[in-house]
């Protein structure tokens, strides 16, 4: 049915409600974003789903999204009406059969348990969800360490409701910002909303997104567009995707107040290819909200009309950046091309065109249904809001973490991640993805927002935190994101494009152990010239993991260059593969790992590595418990 | 490539949006790569020249000119996948699917495929799975946490077999 009153959407809404409210049968949900269903959870769905059938049961099982605790995964979410939301964690198919006993008898596993919800609070539903009270020795969610420094705003239905039903977006106020932006305010006074909100793009450059949105507005165009930027390309960053695959709607709704606002009667959303999952959960959302009348003309009984199509990236990093994104959905290879004119003048087919990232756009319905003022008392003071963090790398609880803009780089790295796995020592962190830097642990008192970050040389980007421990090395790490840049720059530009080539080369040649000692003043010299130089982001923020790793990390170069030696013995060409005897404890673990036989050991003698069959593969280096080997 | 298949795709995409992106993408995705007659068709049909349909397939990484192996490996090589030893990944993949490490193919992309075309071996820039790093997929399933000493396992669901 196509909604067209007030009336009509809250009908919807009470629909929406029983479903994640039932009250007379228990409703279990497994998290399937891409990240689950890589771990399981659609075994955990089969096995479930196979077992309420042969049982008889009246269960209902769906789908969600990620709550965002990702190294719990596979997550089950189970209720039982009038009791608190339980969710389960590493769940594999071996537990359906006990779950769904216990369900059938009106209990929840708790041995199983990794925390219950009491309440929840969906922002944009009016009145907090309560789900009842209860199991006394499972912990609410916000009390585990990982949650507690969090605020989820972005991340406010991630996990809970289904991404696949508009319903259930509904019943937790989905779309009501929507009808209010529609029905009770103008454009003008949306955009002075998102000004007062002091909301920047998510995206990395933080310009502020009502000042954007005035730009295109001033532009008098028979038509415009608004482009929704899913092209999440830096390396160890999944925000978005878990944003595009938990919650669609609230993508397309935000897009929808923001075409309203600007004056655009068709959008895009861009998405990369490597996301099939979003892909997929966008093309039933588009379709959902055409059924039900929030796409499409006269939206809501209004004179608005607005639609989506859906663009998929063919696998180009540089298309991430807004002229060559725009490019792309013309249809031509992605370069970029200088600006001005920017696309709020000239965008897609030469008229007025909005970009802004997924998580901008998450952040809009909430700005509308909350007010400016309320959004802007998170946070500090020019950077409000929150900000969605992947954290991953070598910490010891990996996840999407969301906090307030101007936490601490150490709230996040230990009190939320618990510091580096394997008990070792955390190194660094890095920020930004290929365009960012990396900060040392002695600066990680260091406020998480847009300033502070530059400053140290990183940038906020999308949202990539990866995290390093003594056994990462850094001029390895600088040449790993040169590799990329130099892979991913379009060519257009000559000092991107030979510039970049010419930093990787020296960087190369210092993992070999062929550096010399100009070495580094050849590589700031180059990475100043690239960066006041290069046409678009790409280039010019390519040189800051070298710049960074060069001013933080500084004798780990040196020491490949002068004593040729790799400090954390990751470059290949600078490790002897040789036993120390002296720290050798003779038991053996190398032997059993090597892929080609090339150790010799026997009980109680130090292992001897024979140099021709080895093949440098470091099985050895990473089961030594001792770090004997050389 | 059937024609009538061929038409079927050109048909889908009468928008002037991503038009031919889309067309490409799901040859490739039919095919596994984009077979020269296939572009030449697409090319008459549509009166666009073959070398802007050739620009686009060597700008893209998802395109490849060359058939490809019946399984697709590839290895993740993202920052939180490369810190957590994905380059060592590739370096026993190579070595257990008997591949020539390093070289990439004459359109200048990574994929290595072994001589009977079972499996063919290349990298991606990130999946967006970084909880799990490193992780490989093999035909659209992902693995995570994966070590060299669990890839022989995997690859044997695949149909491959160890040579002594």
């Amino acid at each position: 049915m196509k909604i067209k009153t007030l009336e009509d959407l809250n009908k919807i809404k009470e629909k929406g409600l029983n479903k994640l409210l039932s009250s007379d049968k228990p409703h279990i949900a497994v998290g399937l974003a891409s990240c689950g269903i890589a771990t399981g959870g659609d075994r955990v769905f089969k096995a479930l789903e196979d077992t309420i059938k042969a049982k008889k049961l009246d269960v209902e099982l769906t789908k969600t999204g990620c709550f965002g605790i990702c190294h719990e995964e596979p997550l089950v979410n189970v209720r039982i009406p009038g009791k608190p939301l339980v969710i389960l964690h590493k769940v594999t198919e071996n537990d359906a059969e006990k779950i769904i006993d216990d369900v059938a008898n009106g209990k929840v596993p708790e041995e199983k348990a990794l925390c219950k919800i009491e309440e929840w609070d969906h922002l944009t539903l009016d009145e907090t969800v309560n789900y009842g009270k209860g199991y006394s020795n499972i912990p609410l969610w916000n009390e585990i360490p990982y949650f507690k420094p969090q605020k989820k705003v972005v991340l406010r239905d991630a996990g809970i409701i289904n991404p696949e039903d508009i319903e259930e977006y509904i019943a937790v106020g989905g779309y009501s910002a929507l009808y209010k932006a529609l029905t009770e305010m103008t454009p003008d006074e949306i955009i002075e909303e998102v000004k007062k909100s002091g909301l920047r793009g998510r995206g990395g450059a933080g310009f502020p997104t009502g000042l954007k949105w005035s730009f295109i507005k001033k532009e008098k165009s028979d038509i415009k567009y608004v482009i929704c930027n899913g092209d999440e390309g830096d390396p160890g960053a999944y925000m978005n995707r878990n944003e595009m695959e938990s919650d669609p709607h609230m993508i397309i709704e935000g897009m929808l107040i923001g075409a309203y606002a600007v004056g655009a009667t068709e959008g895009y959303i861009y998405v990369r290819a490597e996301y099939p999952l979003a892909i997929e959960r966008f093309r039933k959302a588009i379709d959902q909200a055409r059924e039900y009348g929030f796409l499409g003309e006269n939206i809501l009984g209004t004179d608005f009309s607005f639609d989506i199509g859906l663009v998929s990236n063919a696998g180009a990093f540089v298309c991430g950046e807004e002229t060559a994104l725009i490019a792309s959905i013309e249809g031509k290879p992605g370069r970029p091309r200088p600006r001005p004119p920017f696309p709020a003048q000239k965008g897609l087919w030469g008229k007025p065109t909005n970009i802004n990232n997924v998580e901008t756009w998450c952040n809009i319905p909430v700005i509308i249904k909350k007010g400016g003022d309320w959004f802007s008392q998170i946070g500090i003071e020019k950077n409000t809001g929150t900000k969605v963090f992947s954290l991953v790398g070598k910490v010891k609880k990996a996840g999407l973490v969301e906090v307030p803009l101007g936490t601490p780089v150490r709230t996040i790295v230990y009190d939320i991640g618990g510091g580096a796995a394997k008990n070792r020592k955390v190194k660094a962190v890095q920020t930004g993805g290929p365009s960012g830097g990396t900060i040392p642990t002695s600066l990680f008192d260091t406020p998480v927002d847009y300033e502070h970050l530059k400053e140290l040389g990183a940038i906020m980007g999308s949202g990539g935190i990866v995290v390093m421990d003594e056994k990462t090395c850094m001029v390895d790490t600088a040449k790993y994101f040169l590799n990329f840049t130099v892979d991913e720059s379009c060519g257009k530009c000559v000092p991107c494009r030979e510039g970049l080539k010419r930093m990787y080369d020296i960087l190369d040649r210092i993992t070999k152990g062929k550096g010399e000692e100009e070495d580094m003043e050849t590589l700031e010299e180059l990475a100043t010239t690239i960066k006041e130089a290069s046409l678009c982001g790409l280039g010019q923020t390519a040189p800051n993991p070298v710049l960074t790793t060069l001013k933080y990390f500084r004798d780990e170069y040196e020491a490949h260059i002068k004593e040729k030696r790799c400090p954390a013995h990751v470059c290949v060409d600078l490790i002897k593969f040789e036993v120390n005897k002296d720290k050798c404890i003779k038991c053996g673990l190398c032997y059993s790992a090597c892929p080609v036989g090339a150790i010799d050991w026997k009980k109680g003698k130090t292992s001897i590595i024979n140099k021709d069959k080895c093949i440098k593969c470091k099985a050895c280096i990473e089961v030594c418990p001792v770090g004997a080997i050389e | 490539m059937e024609k009538e298949e061929l038409n079927k795709i050109v048909n889908k995409y009468d928008t002037k949006s991503g038009k031919l992106l889309g067309i490409l993408e799901d040859i490739q995705r039919n095919e596994g790569y984009l077979p020269k007659d296939a572009l030449i068709y697409v090319s008459k049909h549509l009166n666009v020249p073959l070398s802007k349909l050739y620009s686009l397939a060597t700008f893209y990484s998802f395109f490849n000119l060359k058939p490809v192996g019946k399984h697709i490996i590839t290895v993740c090589t993202g920052t939180a996948c490369h810190v957590r030893g994905a380059p060592l990944l590739i370096k026993e993949m190579e070595r257990l699917l008997n591949v020539q490490p390093g070289e990439t193919t004459s359109d200048g992309k990574f994929m290595l495929t072994t001589k009977d075309r079972s499996f063919s071996l290349n990298a991606a820039r990130c999946f967006g799975c970084c909880s799990m790093a490193p992780v490989i997929r093999v035909d659209g399933k992902i693995y995570g946490y994966s070590t060299p000493r669990k890839l022989p396992e995997i690859l044997k669901r695949y149909g491959w077999i160890e040579e002594k």
